[in-house]
């Protein structure tokens, strides 16, 4: 069963870009490996934590969007676990959430072209009213 | 008589709050929220309205710490419903989305002195 997921985690400050690209890459092998398909990889920089994680008050964030099931992300959790540069990680599952916006905008879409068509007809339509109404009142 | 006759316009049915428990704490930060009947003063209360509904912001991501920062008090509280005027439905996916936020330390538990 696949499904959709984001996996969001935070690096340590102090570790070099190569070896956060490294990381990184690890991290996509084991997807790919495990059966399961990279949507995207966002690098989103460095930020101040809210508080302090492993006694680090700034963070490198990484999300990681991947399609996958249930043991391939447990997996990828493991290692995300042990790998020592990475201080704090978290993984969203959003196909639900994608679905239900999906269906909005699909209801909202029909909705645009409903309320697009009436547009032309009813000015028509209010011209012709006083026209009906001024003999009614003469 | 004057009173009751001004309290039925105050939208959101305000009166039962002003008795409550949340009158006191009218002049906090959502001070539409304050007493209404008996002291005599008038407010003009806005009509409060959910900001996901007006603005038809469907998604309520963990991401958007902007967004979020907005529906947090100072010390990292997630603000009340009766103060912001989120409808139900947006008020449950924001509170998780507050809550997966600070997990991942994108907003504080609580804020620290």
């Amino acid at each position: 069963m696949q499904r959709f997921y984001e996996v969001m985690f935070i690096v340590r400050p102090d570790t070099l870009d190569e070896d956060v690209d490294k990381l990184i890459a690890g991290f996509e092998a084991t997807v790919t490996n495990g059966g399961g398909t990279i949507r995207s990889t966002e690098k989103l920089g460095r930020r101040k934590l809210a508080y302090l994680v492993r006694k680090f008050s700034e963070g490198n964030y990484i999300l990681l969007t991947i399609d996958a099931d249930g043991k391939l992300v447990a997996e990828l959790e493991r290692r995300l676990r042990v790998s020592e540069p990475v201080i704090k990680f978290i993984t969203v599952r959003m196909d639900e959430e994608q679905k239900r916006i999906d269906k909005i905008k699909a209801i909202r879409a029909t909705r645009k072209k409903l309320s697009a068509q009436p547009v032309a007809p009813a000015p028509v339509e209010a011209v012709e009213a006083p026209a009906e109404a001024t003999p009614a009142s003469a | 008589m004057a009173d009751e006759t001004t309290t039925p316009k105050a939208p959101e049915g305000g009166a039962p709050h002003a008795g409550g428990p949340g009158g006191p704490r009218g002049p906090r930060t959502g001070g539409p929220g304050g007493p209404g009947g008996p002291g005599g003063r008038k407010f003009f209360r806005r009509k409060k309205v959910c900001k996901f509904c007006t603005e038809k912001i469907d998604a309520i991501p963990y991401r958007d710490v902007r967004l979020l920062q907005g529906f947090v008090a100072e010390r990292g509280k997630i603000v009340p419903r009766r103060l912001t005027g989120v409808c139900t439905t947006h008020q449950r996916r924001l509170t998780r989305a507050i809550k997966q936020a600070r997990n991942i330390a994108l907003l504080p538990f609580a804020a620290r002195y």
